[in-house]
């Protein structure tokens, strides 16, 4: 009976092991596909003509591929910084105020954007815009793109409010701070980790859209998914694999900033 | 006095949801009313008022105004429905044994592993989805490969077909279903499952009696995480079924651009939004039964 019990480990599933690794070829290497093809000299298929930059270069004198790269950052700095400026105070709302009639209406209003399919978000979207007559070429990307940034920005600033001690802000309550001063020095420090993670997922999220933005930007408005779409629609070529490839890079960047940024602040609370 | 200490929460929250309200809320209402409108000549659309749309679905109008069934458009639902319940499927039986695997890990291999699925999670979804046409097309790498090693003469056409499509939906879409299955069966006590075993439990009955039934709130999250998603794919029926094999979301798509009929494309984003309320309630209905006994 003993032995039966020593022998059978039930954190070892046979054969698991070997799934999740199978899983993560799966799921690395089509994207290490794309960069091998953005750097093979060769625009051959199975043909490693060596390491090359070329298709890189040529990608980046493309003036129309810089000018979609440079909207892409406008519409993410704007629409991030908007979005977290509206999370903040709507998150010390739902994790500090209290309860009130509709309040689980409000929760959901603000999950919207995250049920809603994409291709229903873009229509509508383009839709109110015709009909409101609004054309402001760029800002129409930055607004639709501020939207649905809320709740990803509001996801880890809600997290970091349920983890953070109330003490601390009734401690300074207690000694006579108004709320000015225990939000300004007391709240907003601490917050800090959160706001910082909940800005860099709005700014992914912002970055990586592709549907909402192609439906609604007009020519000269587009982004770099967006612009890259067209490429791709044309043909496979090593240049657009290219600047897929710097798009990859950007995105994982940020990806595994926020990581950081995250993990440390998880730290930071406890 | 506990007043002061809590916040008042309607001007904090009015920013926000007013943001959300005017740009989404209104717009998916007006989308609504643009479904009983007539389509204009330049896309955009005109009065009179009618369902015109809605019986488009299953009708086509002949010469003489009579209504003929046709399934066009059904078989473009039909498809999306399957395509996103296989996809969801899959996931599952491919996302609950990683994430178990992963839960059993020590500390350090848990986080590494959760950081390797949340960045494919986090990528660009149009650059994932390309990756697989330079992968699957008739120049791509399989085809050279085969051909390299002369299993075939000729590239067989892996693209355009619904298996292409389904196989890029579950890339898509895995970590979705892997990050909220591991989120719970992270959280299992461990000395539950040593329990079972001590209890004579072999490896089946501790994972029937004891994992799945902790397991189930996750697959039913990661179930509308994928599913949901799935349902109104655009990219993966667009470069990988070639714009061929229609689902909803490249039909609707295509109704705002080279059909330009807005109302129809209007109508079928209110059949979507049914579809996935539908799911969302079940999902909503199945966690209340869970609570209950």
């Amino acid at each position: 009976m003993s032995g039966r019990s020593k022998g059978f480990d039930w954190r070892a599933t046979p054969g698991l092991g070997t799934l999740t690794v199978l899983v993560l070829v799966f799921l690395y290497a089509p994207l290490v596909v794309l960069v091998a093809y953005a750097f093979n000299a060769s625009n051959l298929a199975m043909v490693w003509g060596g390491f090359s930059l070329q298709w890189f270069e040529k990608a980046l004198a493309n003036s129309d591929l810089r000018r979609a790269g440079w909207n892409s950052i406008t519409v993410a700095v704007t629409a991030t910084v908007v979005a977290t400026m509206l999370a903040v105070p709507a998150a010390i709302a739902l994790e500090r105020g209290r309860a009130f009639f509709g309040k689980p209406a409000a929760e959901s209003l603000m999950a919207l954007p995250l049920v809603v399919p994409e291709i229903v978000t873009a229509i509508a979207t383009l839709v109110f815009f015709s009909t409101i007559g609004l054309r402001l070429g760029i800002a129409n990307v930055a607004i639709a793109h501020i939207v649905f940034c809320i709740p990803f920005a509001l996801l880890p600033i809600r997290a970091r409010l349920r983890d953070m001690p109330r003490d601390v802000e009734d401690a300074a309550r207690d000694l006579y701070a108004d709320w000015r001063q225990v939000f300004i020095r007391v709240t907003l420090p601490l917050l800090m980790p959160g706001i910082v993670a909940g800005a860099m997922l709005a700014f992914i999220v912002s970055l990586d859209d592709f549907l909402i933005t192609l439906m609604v930007a007009e020519a000269g408005s587009t982004t770099l998914p967006v612009y890259l779409y067209g490429m791709l629609r044309l043909g496979v070529t090593p240049e657009a694999n290219a600047a897929a490839t710097l798009l990859l890079a950007l995105s994982v960047g940020v990806v595994l900033a926020a990581y950081l940024v995250m993990r440390r602040g998880g730290k930071a609370v406890h | 006095m506990s007043g002061t200490a809590r916040v008042r929460t309607l001007p904090l929250l009015a920013p926000a949801l007013g943001v959300i309200l005017v740009f989404m809320v209104a717009p998916m209402l007006i989308a609504g009313a643009y479904s009983f409108l007539t389509a204009g000549a330049y896309g955009g659309v005109r009065l009179p008022v009618t369902g015109e749309a809605y019986v488009r679905f299953l009708f086509d109008r002949d010469l003489d105004d009579s209504l003929i069934f046709d399934d066009t458009y059904l078989v473009i639902f039909g498809r999306s429905i399957a395509l996103a319940a296989a996809t969801t499927v899959l996931s599952v039986l491919i996302g609950l044994p990683v994430a178990w695997f992963m839960a059993c890990r020590d500390k350090a291999t848990r986080d590494l592993l959760v950081l390797a699925i949340t960045i494919p999670f986090w990528t660009n979804l149009l650059i994932r989805t390309y990756c697989w046409v330079l992968i699957l097309r008739d120049q791509g790498l399989v085809n050279a490969a085969l051909i390299g090693t002369g299993v075939t003469s000729e590239p067989i056409t892996f693209l355009y077909s619904n298996e292409a499509i389904l196989l890029g939906l579950v890339y898509s879409f895995l970590p979705f279903m892997v990050l909220p299955i591991y989120a719970t069966l992270e959280r299992l006590d461990p000395r539950l499952v040593e329990a079972a075993h001590d209890l004579y439990a072999g490896r089946w009955a501790a994972f029937r009696y004891v994992v799945w039934p902790l397991a189930k709130a996750g697959v039913a999250a990661g179930t509308i995480l994928v599913f949901v998603p799935a349902l109104g794919a655009f990219l993966a029926p667009d470069l990988l079924g070639g714009g061929r094999k229609l689902m909803i979301g490249s039909l609707i798509h295509l109704q705002f651009t080279s059909s330009r009929n807005w109302p129809f494309g209007a109508a079928a984003s209110m059949i979507l939004m049914a579809f996935v309320l539908v799911a969302l309630v079940i999902a909503a209905r199945r966690r209340a039964g869970q609570v209950a006994p």
